[in-house]
């Protein structure tokens, strides 16, 4: 089973893990992406192509699918205004096997941060607000898996 | 040839619109020639594509290379790299 959507409404984990869990898999990796409360920030934005956001991220689901044995796997991406300690973004990966499941699970994530339409901005408290920048770092992590 | 144009992020902040339907002149045939003809068309296009080294675009829902041609296209989006997850 494979569940991936793009919402603008509070990522509900336990649910979506009870709902995941359904199928009594064998070992399930989780990732919860959440939003830092450092540096007096006050507000995530995350903009997203109303399209071609939630097809990316469908079609790196699939690839995980292709490339490791799962049988479960959840992506979940909030967009719109979140505050510190919102979640972002949550992925599950299950398989009969712990190693296929941590694999799927750090593939996802570290492409979802170079491959799929979506942006960040930052506002702080005194108003300042500004686009964040791509990482270096973020590339050389989703290159690994090419 | 009319196209619609949809733009992200701070290409969308900067443009001042989300997206247009624009008639595209001779010679703007891929997304490079599109970015070059935005950034000089008017003031705001100049802000927002500046950079075009910094502009990524995405053909009909397909990810595109500069050199990507546009004839027949339907869509085209042009934002900025990526930075969710």
């Amino acid at each position: 089973m494979i569940r991936v959507a793009v919402q603008p409404s509070a990522i509900d984990v336990a649910a979506e893990l009870d709902l995941h869990d359904a199928g009594g898999h064998g070992a399930t990796a989780s990732f919860i992406g959440r939003v830092r409360g450092e540096g007096d920030l006050v507000e995530l934005f995350l903009d997203h192509h109303p399209a071609l956001t939630g097809a990316g991220m469908g079609e790196l689901a699939h690839r995980a699918a292709d490339r490791w044995n799962l049988a479960a796997l959840t992506l979940i991406h909030r967009v719109g205004s979140m505050a510190p300690g919102d979640t972002i973004v949550l992925v599950l990966a299950s398989s009969p096997h712990r190693a296929e499941a941590l694999a799927a699970c750090e593939f996802l994530i570290d492409r979802l941060k170079t491959d799929v339409m979506l942006w960040k901005r930052e506002r702080f408290a005194d108003g300042r607000a500004a686009w964040v920048e791509p990482r270096e770092g973020d590339h050389g992590r989703a290159e690994r898996w090419d | 040839m009319a196209l619609n144009l949809s733009y992200f992020a701070w290409v969308r902040e900067r443009m001042g619109i989300a997206e247009e339907s624009v008639a595209l002149p001779a010679g703007v045939t891929d997304i490079a020639s599109l970015v070059a003809w935005l950034a000089a068309r008017d003031e705001r296009g100049a802000r927002a594509f500046a950079q075009p080294e910094r502009i990524r675009a995405a053909i009909d829902g397909n990810m595109a290379a500069p050199g990507a041609a546009i004839g027949g296209a339907r869509e085209v989006a042009l934002f900025p790299p990526v930075t969710g997850g």
